[in-house]
């Protein structure tokens, strides 16, 4: 069960290797978390991020494999994850690819499959989960968004539209689970240093997956539909959002 | 969506409010049968403050109507009642004949069968011990089938039952033994103390000479006035300690409790601001005096004043953690008081207590020694780690923190503070093979492990 800081006993992430879940994962389970489920794509980093979660003190770790490609298997992944660990409080939707805009934008197979991996997929394994935990009548879900889809740039295109559409699909989704005993979490970092950017120009305000957790863990205790991370996002989003087209798409960004 | 009075982790459940104990019964009995099992746990006044009486996706009954109260017998204090009936209730129906409670924990506004899942405490343990010490006889509905239970008549599923937080079944009935009081008033005195140690021999000299007594301590407070605090004990009047204008009529009823909070939700009212003003002020309006009359409403229900006051800690709720460690470790009360100064989460309200004897119960909280009870609103980042810290001390000395007003503790914690779980655990084979009493606090603390895959 969540406790009354909103710290969760067994916990699910959809993208378990992830740096953000991977950073997320450590905290909470030097904070008490017993039981986990990673399910990601590559087996052997799921290994590698099983092992660090055991050592961290987890006492129960399982992994599930899943390509976020198959679409059509998203219900069934979901399925086999909670049928691996039962009760689950807390639902991390950490999938996600980056897209190289220049050469990808063209091509019409990487924009479906950008499409696929950053929203579709995960909005069909959201609905199977919010399914869970209605039954359950208890449960928590954060799904990782991006400021890359609150206001969409041109130098970020693919992955932000996508992540606009899951970002609408979350918040959304929250408002239907109301008095289930379920809600969504949505987070909103900035450009985060992790092996995901690798090699791209740190954006202004960057931040750390560390750092992406704290928010995560302070939004859960305050009950927040939204977290921004920094914090201080929120302010010059608001004030981004407003900006007319034209000036919008002069900025150097 | 069900939550405690603390307001933190809502659950959602199906609720029933049977009005027959044989509803109730077969609602346990075939509640292992229902086709998705999630469990069923039993629901009063909802004033636990964390989450004992919610069961995520199962069944919560609320025993509400179950609010019958038989006459006292006139020569014994003996009266059977529905689980559901309010302390509150039992007061009224019970005072005009001379009747009291025998332990009054701070509200009214709890149940019987509340009363009897938390083996509730008051100000006068020392004495005369917890709730189910004057209970002679229970009625409670298990998946097994119904069973009447007393301390001599299955003790061993009567005690589990005592503080077992509703685990051992659906209490359905509850026979009281009530408390012969020739006024419904007080004798009170009250001591202004200077610091901790002062206000803790106060009470130690307290206990000796009165029947009831009780600290509040100002935790706001810094410096050579850390720990100062209130110290307030009493005894029940007689009509010529009476003023001669309440003789006439020395059993009046509590008045009942008019203000209540606006319908809007308020921003969190209490802060570090509000407290140190606060206890400021409740430290000054109370100079030390002696032997004043007081209603017993005023004296043990104060916070019945304000009917919802829960909601002046706004949205994100609050916690209350009560711990009890023995007199030998007496200096837990000053460093928890240390502890979360030094975190930024000074309690709002402390009340400081010294228990008596413990009962057979193996999951009631009173053991003796000195108890600190203390609100928290949640905010503070580092108020969870500071508890954790806390009940690692705590379980060290062999203390405990009170299940009734916890949300938070975790399984590890848990059963080093209650050596006598399997014992519990042992009743719950026998009344529960299939584990179906199910809580969300039970959950949470592993002690229905049943649930897990």
């Amino acid at each position: 069960m969540n406790d009354a800081f909103g710290r969760p006993d067994s916990v699910l992430v959809l993208g378990g290797t992830s740096d953000i879940a991977r950073a997320l994962l450590r905290t909470l389970v030097a904070d008490g978390s017993r039981r986990v489920v990673l399910a990601g794509r590559n087996p052997e980093a799921l290994a590698e991020a099983a092992t660090e979660t055991k050592e961290a003190g987890a006492e129960f770790v399982a992994s599930v494999a899943f390509n976020a490609t198959d679409v059509d298997q998203a219900g069934a992944v979901v399925d086999s994850c909670f049928s691996a660990v039962g009760r689950v409080d807390l639902v991390v939707v950490a999938v996600g690819l980056l897209y190289d805009d220049e050469a990808d934008g063209r091509n019409p197979d990487r924009v479906a499959r950008c499409i696929t991996v950053n929203f579709t997929w995960p909005a069909a394994a959201l609905s199977r989960v919010a399914e869970h935990l209605r039954e359950q009548g208890s449960g928590r879900i954060v799904v990782l968004s991006s400021v890359a889809g609150v206001r969409v740039r041109r130098a970020n295109f693919l992955y932000g539209s996508a992540k606009a559409g899951l970002d609408a699909f979350a918040r959304t989704l929250h408002q239907t689970l109301a008095g289930s005993g379920a809600s969504v979490t949505v987070v909103r970092p900035g450009f985060v240093r992790s092996k995901m950017t690798e090699g791209r120009k740190a954006a202004p305000m960057s931040t750390t997956p560390e750092a992406v957790a704290r928010d995560i863990i302070r939004g859960l205790q305050n009950g927040a539909e939204v977290v921004w991370s920094p914090p201080p996002l929120r302010l010059v989003f608001s004030v981004l959002r407003q900006l007319p087209e034209s000036v919008w798409r002069r900025l150097p960004m | 969506m069900l939550s405690g009075w603390g307001r933190t982790a809502p659950s959602a459940a199906s609720v029933t409010a049977p009005g027959l104990p044989e509803v109730v019964s077969l609602l346990v009995e075939r509640a292992a049968l229902a086709p998705r099992r999630q469990g069923l746990v039993a629901r009063g006044m909802g004033r636990s403050y964390g989450d004992a009486a919610q069961c995520a996706g199962g069944l919560v009954v609320e025993t509400k109507h179950l609010d019958h109260i038989d006459p006292v017998d006139p020569d014994t204090g003996a009266v059977r009642v529905g689980a559901g009936v309010s302390l509150d209730a039992l007061v009224r129906a019970g005072l005009a004949a001379g009747w009291f409670l025998p332990v009054s924990p701070g509200t009214r506004q709890v149940s019987v069968g509340g009363a009897v899942a938390a083996d509730v405490h008051g100000k006068n343990h020392h004495r005369d011990g917890s709730f189910c010490s004057h209970v002679s006889s229970l009625r409670l509905a298990t998946p097994t089938g119904t069973h009447v239970v007393g301390p001599d008549d299955d003790p061993e599923l009567f005690w589990a039952t005592a503080g077992g937080m509703g685990l051992t079944g659906v209490v359905t009935e509850a026979v009281v033994r009530m408390r012969r009081v020739e006024t419904a008033w007080m004798r009170v005195s009250t001591e202004q103390h200077r610091d901790l140690d002062s206000l803790m021999a106060g009470l130690e000299r307290a206990d000796a000479r009165h029947g009831y007594s009780v600290a509040w301590v100002d935790c706001a407070a810094r410096g050579s006035g850390f720990g100062r605090g209130l110290l307030d004990a009493g005894d029940h009047a007689e009509v010529d300690d009476l003023p001669p204008r309440r003789r006439a009529n020395p059993l009046v009823p509590p008045r009942r409790t008019r203000l209540r909070m606006p319908p809007l939700v308020p921003p969190r009212i209490v802060n570090p601001l509000t407290v140190a003003a606060f206890n400021e002020a409740w430290f000054r309006k109370s100079p030390s005096r002696d032997g004043q009359v007081r209603h017993l409403a005023g004296f043990f229900h104060p916070l019945d004043a304000v009917a919802d006051w829960n909601l002046l800690y706004g949205r994100r709720g609050f916690v209350q953690y009560q711990f009890v460690v023995g007199d030998k470790h007496r200096d837990l009360v000053r460093r928890s008081l240390e502890i979360l100064h030094g975190v930024g989460a000074p309690s709002s309200l402390a009340v400081l207590k010294r228990f008596g004897p413990a009962n057979p119960g193996p999951l009631s909280f009173p053991i003796p020694g000195w108890t600190l009870a203390l609100d928290l609103a949640v905010g503070p980042p580092e108020l969870r780690g500071a508890l954790r810290r806390l009940d690692e001390m705590v379980a060290e000395v062999g203390g405990r923190v009170y299940l009734a007003k916890d949300g938070r503790l975790e399984p590890r914690a848990f059963r080093s503070m209650y050596p006598g779980l399997p014992e519990l655990l042992a009743v719950r084979r026998r009344v529960d093979p299939d584990g179906v009493l199910q809580s969300d606090l039970g959950r949470r603390l592993q002690i229905c492990e049943d649930a897990q895959p």
